[in-house]
């Protein structure tokens, strides 16, 4: 930041936008909560939401949807932060969705729990009548997700209408909703995958080891790297092999690829990123390869 | 890096889309899945060259029918500055979309057509960028393959534009020759146009001075957040959050607060990171003051020489934008100026203005769907507010219907009373 010209470079600028939403939303809600995965996003929101309060604590929860299929180096990151934060954490689980008849496990060897988070989600927000959710969703990632608002309105059933979006004015937020809708927040909607390494390695913000490169046993589906795990049901001909491997995004085991890497620390992560030719989603993620509107359409329905 | 946000705007087929996939494309922001991922879909519609109008067209409706409905986002960077395009649709809303996507606007880019040369939604976006103020406005003249790369049709195109521009308020205007499809004058200068001595689009993009657009000079901090954690080491800590929306501020500044008028002295500008010792726009801090006196969210923290304008009275250029309702005088509505929430009622409409030929139609019954007037409003509180011609931020509101919630009006202030 440089002082004397009263210019901020991109990555305060960008901070100080999150910070603003952050808090406009604490003052404007009832019933906020911060929907926190593991994954990079997620830990950057939690850093920016601390930063926009301190020195007092989170004035909300933070919300995590549980599928089951986690990376066991990711709960252990979960469960750390949340104590030093001194922090509330509600866990929404997906299992008892299915255990309570409310959605039933999709079946054979491609089966995920991506889609039945969404049901999950919606009882959790009704449960708990929160009228405002905090997601780490950015523009740049998904051609559904750049038409988004930093305030994205949800109706009583939780769906995005993306042909009838409030038009969202200099930084004037609307947050006006009735009773049984929300909004989903996106503070971070304006930066890129390289934004988030950078602003990372600036701060020095700790992440779960899955994100460094490291050797693992691997199968290749799709043309993706999967973990082998119990989650996971793998056919004949898709051999395992140990490759070092790294993950650019972390979410579901069942259905986040690896990308073989040599990126140890976040400055090679940053090299890497800088010079790859594939989107992060493209390179990792089975949940968008099902049509060109994929995200689009689990959207209108409720999710992330 | 510093950032500069942009919006788009141009009218139907004249290449819009084409450009921008133009920018991200020889920028090497598009990545090789999303790049394979337009090829296939190109081919699926029948497209002869692969449309880079598909990168930027993400919705379902929007594929089907081949329009783009919504403000996009998109995002690239160069060695020099990194850049957010607000690309908004000509189609449908366009006014709607426009003034969306360029309130937060550092530069307007228009497109014409070299062919049609400037035509009505042309002077629609050149008012709007004016109306809201934006510093720098960009002609692109495209379609220049088509007319041979024709050195006198870009001149009256330019002179055209000119002509209308005159009448309006824009610092900065210029024009550039182009063709989007086969990227003359988009990244690198083209060999095609010897006769142009301009630099390309992206240069001048990267080239063009904004440090000074934003107001350093009147000192205005309205009040987001108070933060009190009434914890063991912070007992008594009681700070005041928000976003600085225009001056500096430093620890030992005298300050006045709005509305109690009540003076104090900056004890601390607090941060995570640590205490900051001069802090400016758009930086998002925490305040202490010296005195313990009551404030709020919604207050204006400024200094006691150069205060905004106290009022429940406001005359403001007001953009309709509702389609199931109309703004008619009488009415009563929520507002929402800077970090403040209050209902207005609209005393009187004064004039609706036709943006294509910028004649006032005096005191029309209403405003329609995307038509621009001005308004006078009393409001049930008092605002501290400065002409947006001064202070885009404290100088804009917003308008919301207090039955259904939407977002029905934008609004810049010019003047009270």
């Amino acid at each position: 930041m440089s002082i004397t010209t009263y210019e901020l470079n991109h990555l305060d600028q960008l901070e100080s936008e999150a910070i603003h939403i952050f808090r406009e939303v604490a003052s404007e809600f009832e019933r906020p909560c911060l929907m926190f995965s593991g994954g990079k996003d997620s830990i950057l929101m939690l850093h920016l939401a601390t930063k926009a309060f301190w020195p007092a604590r989170l004035p909300f929860p933070v919300l995590h949807i549980d599928t089951g299929h986690n990376f066991p180096e990711v709960i252990e990151y979960r469960d750390q932060r949340i104590k030093e934060l001194e922090a509330r954490l509600v866990v929404a689980s997906v299992q008892k969705s299915i255990d309570d008849g409310r959605v039933s496990e999709e079946k054979g060897p491609r089966a995920s729990r991506n889609r039945l988070q969404t049901t999950t989600l919606l009882d959790s927000i009704e449960e708990n009548k929160f009228d405002a959710l905090f997601g780490g969703a950015r523009r740049d990632e998904e051609k559904a997700r750049a038409k988004e608002r930093f305030y994205s309105f949800r109706d009583e059933f939780g769906q995005w209408d993306p042909k009838n979006q409030r038009p969202e004015l200099w930084n004037l937020y609307n947050g006006r909703i009735r009773q049984g809708e929300h909004i989903r927040v996106f503070p971070i909607s304006n930066w890129t995958e390289l934004d988030v390494w950078q602003y990372i390695e600036r701060e020095a913000i700790e992440i779960p080891s899955v994100y460094f490169a490291h050797e693992r046993e691997v199968f290749r589906r799709d043309g993706m790297l999967l973990a082998d795990s119990d989650f996971v049901t793998r056919s004949d001909d898709e051999e395992l092999m140990t490759r070092k491997i790294r993950y650019r995004t972390v979410g579901d085991m069942s259905c986040t690829g690896a990308v073989e890497s040599e990126a140890e620390n976040l400055k090679q992560i940053i090299e890497e990123i800088s010079s790859t030719r594939i989107t992060e989603r493209g390179a990792t993620r089975a949940d968008d390869r099902v049509s060109e509107a994929a995200m689009e359409d689990r959207k209108k329905e409720g999710y992330f | 890096m510093e950032f500069l946000r942009f919006a788009t705007a141009g009218s139907v087929d004249d290449g819009k889309s084409t450009l921008i996939g133009r920018l991200l494309y020889d920028t090497k922001s598009i990545f090789q899945d999303q790049l394979e991922s337009v090829e296939a879909a190109s081919k699926q519609m029948g497209n002869e060259h692969t449309n880079l109008a598909l990168l930027t067209d993400g919705l379902r409706a929007e594929r089907e029918q081949g329009i783009t409905i919504d403000v996009a986002y998109r995002y690239f960077a160069t060695p020099k500055r990194k850049f957010i395009i607000a690309d908004t649709p000509g189609h449908i809303q366009y006014t709607r979309n426009m003034v969306t996507g360029a309130s937060t606007a550092d530069l307007v880019l228009v497109l014409v057509d070299a062919r049609h040369g400037v035509v009505e939604q042309s002077r629609r976006h050149a008012f709007l960028a004016s109306l809201l103020r934006i510093p720098h406005l960009v002609v692109c003249v495209n379609k220049m393959d088509l007319i041979d790369y024709d050195e006198k049709a870009f001149n009256s195109v330019k002179e055209e534009f000119r002509n209308f521009a005159m009448k309006l308020d824009i610092p900065d205007l210029s024009f550039i020759p182009i063709s989007a499809l086969h990227g003359d004058n988009v990244v690198e200068r083209s060999a095609k146009m010897p006769w142009y001595e301009g630099s390309s689009l992206l240069h001048h993009l990267e080239e063009v001075y904004i440090a000074s657009d934003r107001n350093h000079i009147d000192a205005r901090f309205p009040v987001q957040y108070v933060i009190r954690p009434q914890n063991e080491e912070h007992h008594d800590y009681r700070g005041y959050a928000g976003m600085i929306t225009g001056g500096v501020f430093k620890p030992g500044d005298e300050v006045v607060v709005l509305p109690s008028g009540f003076t104090s002295t900056v004890a601390s500008i607090d941060s995570y990171d640590g205490p900051i010792s001069e802090a400016f726009g758009p930086m998002s801090v925490t305040m202490r003051l010296t005195s313990e006196i009551d404030i709020s969210r919604g207050d204006m923290i400024c200094r006691p020489n150069n205060q905004p304008t106290v009022s429940q009275d406001l005359q403001a250029m007001v953009c309709w934008m509702s389609e199931s309702t109309e703004l008619t005088p009488r009415m009563k509505l929520a507002l929402k100026h800077t970090t403040r929430s209050s209902r207005v009622m609209v005393s009187e409409i004064q004039y609706r203005i036709d943006v294509n030929t910028l004649h006032r139609d005096e005191k029309p019954e209403s405003l329609k769907l995307n038509e621009i007037g001005r308004v006078s409003l009393r409001s049930t509180q008092p605002l501290f507010f400065d002409d947006y011609r001064r202070n885009r931020n404290t100088g804009s509101f917003i308008l919301m219907d207090e039955v259904t919630n939407a977002t029905v009006a934008a609004g810049i202030i010019v003047g009270s009373g």
